[in-house]
């Protein structure tokens, strides 16, 4: 009997879905945070703010802050099941060993588990995008295509997270996920445009991968499309098929012993 | 089954030589038999058991599972074979019925057999009323029955055993191993590490005793027993700390009635063909023990005297 990548993987996604049945109500929490961002700094703070020039078109600030927060909502999907939950999965629940024991191999246990990152990460996209299109700050049919890209954050994040997670120690260690999510959330080009740094930190961030899916949601989102955006999906495919491979060899290393 | 030539597993350890867990084991378990390794904790027992589950890879020598390679065909092993390890790695966020369910679908069984076979397990480990409780909620012994159960959903040729029975109370071990006795008459070849002398005896018709990596002996328990030990056992035991000091005593008093004597922190063993007849001449040479008691040969006067200490420490 051998098992394919594709039965592997909707496998383990039936697995976490049957799992996350009894905590439904904690796929709500991590979306709500984005929503309420929007709220309150986008569109609260935003009365105070006139205008406000993207690629030198003036747009309300809304539309400036709800395309980052779209994309931190993919990030916020993918984050808590590629860090804590594969921890516990990997340390406590010893569930990765249980897999291992039948003929599953780490390669599908990876990217099994990344497609739930995935997956989540694509639910919370669709329904912030719907919470965008209902509040009136979507204003090209590109939108649409503002969902593959939210898949491709949840890809990168998710992959590199499971990478993170494979190195950690303790649950103390998590405190580095927060230490480097929380400034990506806050300085990655979401509240305030990237001139507002000095030209050298300006590099710094654009490297980072929240503002690569920044970049990629808001020039969907506000129709006005340039090469960054290629440069984006480039940079966010790479980095997350090294996350994945990181992975593979990591599940190996740390069970096949 | 199982066919392993010098087998070897190392670990490498920073900063130290790599710690030998095998030292090149030579096994051969044929199909239909329940195999034992027997010994105490560290003796290469778990890390044995784990090559044969193909998933820990071979350090030295040879071994083929079902004639199949484990470095090249591991999938393909495990998806012959059943696994129940010593710690219960069920899904503790599943339901009893969906652990079965969704471990099934992992070896690529459809869906309306794995259901099928799911409520044949859970009847036969007798958790069929349990199907829809968390697994959190199970008793020791239940978790052990599920375990069992899983480990047979992908309908295995041979079943991997490792300390089926630690942690468990009497009643729950009994339950347990008539289910491996039943499992046993279906044909299905069990592979089982203990360190119960009573679980080998129980359970095993081959086993072989591992001590530091190595096998030190090896048959039926019975042939163990015929080969390492005498028909009865006599244990005296003088008052605190006059145990030792008692030996020279108790051995010139019992003379030829018996073979030896071992002396353990808490008693003396006498190992005689008549224990009845050696406890008299312990009394005759006017020795007083505080308590004496008379008893068959067992595996553990096996394992005693192979290592020279007792299993379970």
């Amino acid at each position: 009997m051998s098992v394919t990548v594709a039965m592997a993987t909707r496998t383990l996604t039936l697995r976490n879905a049957l799992a996350y049945r009894h905590a439904w109500w904690i796929f709500v929490t991590g979306f709500l945070e984005p929503v309420f961002y929007l709220f309150s700094i986008g569109v609260g703070v935003g009365r105070l703010i006139e205008s406000f020039d993207v690629n030198g078109h003036p747009i309300p600030y809304a539309e400036f802050v709800a395309p980052g927060m779209l994309a931190a909502s993919a990030m916020n999907g993918a984050l808590l099941d590629s860090t804590f939950n594969m921890f516990f999965k990997l340390k406590y629940q010893k569930l990765y060993d249980q897999m291992l024991a039948t003929p599953l191999t780490t390669t599908q246990v990876a990217l099994g588990e990344l497609t739930w990152s995935l997956l989540r990460s694509g639910v919370y996209a669709a329904a912030f995008l719907l919470v965008m299109w209902a509040d009136g700050l979507v204003h090209s049919w590109l939108a649409v295509l503002a969902l593959p890209a939210a898949l491709l954050i949840g890809f990168t994040v998710g992959a590199v997270g499971m990478a993170f997670t494979s190195y950690m120690r303790s649950w103390q260690d998590f405190e580095l996920v927060t230490l480097i999510t929380m400034p990506m959330f806050l300085f990655s080009a979401t509240f305030f445009p990237l001139s507002a740094y000095p030209g050298w930190l300006q590099g710094i961030v654009a490297c980072t991968p929240l503002y690569r899916g920044v970049v990629l949601c808001r020039e969907l989102t506000t129709g006005q499309v340039t090469l960054d955006s290629l440069v984006s999906v480039i940079y966010l495919v790479v980095l997350g098929a090294a996350g994945l491979a990181v992975v593979g060899r990591r599940l190996e290393r740390l069970l096949l012993t | 089954m199982i066919s392993a030539r010098g087998l070897r597993k190392s670990f490498q350890q920073k900063g130290q030589e790599p710690f030998e867990a095998v030292r090149g084991i030579d096994v051969e378990v044929r199909r239909g038999e329940a195999f034992g390794f027997l010994g105490p904790n560290g003796a290469g027992k778990s890390s044995t058991m784990r090559m044969i589950a193909a998933v820990s890879p071979v350090s030295g020598g040879s071994l083929r599972i079902l004639g199949l390679d484990p470095a090249t065909d591991g999938s393909q092993i495990r998806g012959r074979i059943g696994v129940c390890p010593q710690e219960d790695s069920l899904d503790t966020e599943l339901t009893v019925a969906e652990n079965l369910y969704v471990y099934g679908r992992y070896f690529g069984i459809g869906r309306a057999e794995v259901r099928r076979r799911a409520a044949a397990q859970l009847e036969f480990v007798q958790l069929t009323e349990r199907g829809g409780a968390k697994v959190e909620d199970l008793s020791g012994g239940m978790k052990r029955r599920l375990t069992i159960a899983r480990s047979m959903i992908n309908d295995p040729e041979m079943v991997l055993l490792d300390e089926p029975t630690t942690g468990l109370d009497p009643q729950a071990r009994h339950v347990l191993w008539d289910r491996l006795f039943r499992l046993k008459q279906q044909g299905v070849t069990l592979v089982i590490t203990t360190h119960y002398m009573d679980e080998a005896e129980q359970l095993c018709d081959r086993l072989v005793v591992m001590d530091k990596g190595l096998i030190v002996a090896e048959g039926s328990p019975a042939s163990l027993i015929a080969e390492y030990s005498t028909r009865e056992v006599a244990e005296v035991r003088f008052g605190i700390g006059e145990n030792e000091s008692s030996a020279g005593a108790v051995e010139s008093a019992v003379g030829r009635r018996a073979e030896r004597v071992e002396v353990l922190p808490d008693r003396l063993l006498i190992y005689a063909a008549d224990g009845e007849a050696a406890v008299a001449a312990v009394h005759d040479a006017g020795l007083q023990p505080v308590a004496t008691l008379v008893r068959r040969s067992s595996l553990e006067d096996v394992f005693l005297r192979l290592t020279g200490r007792t299993l379970v420490d």
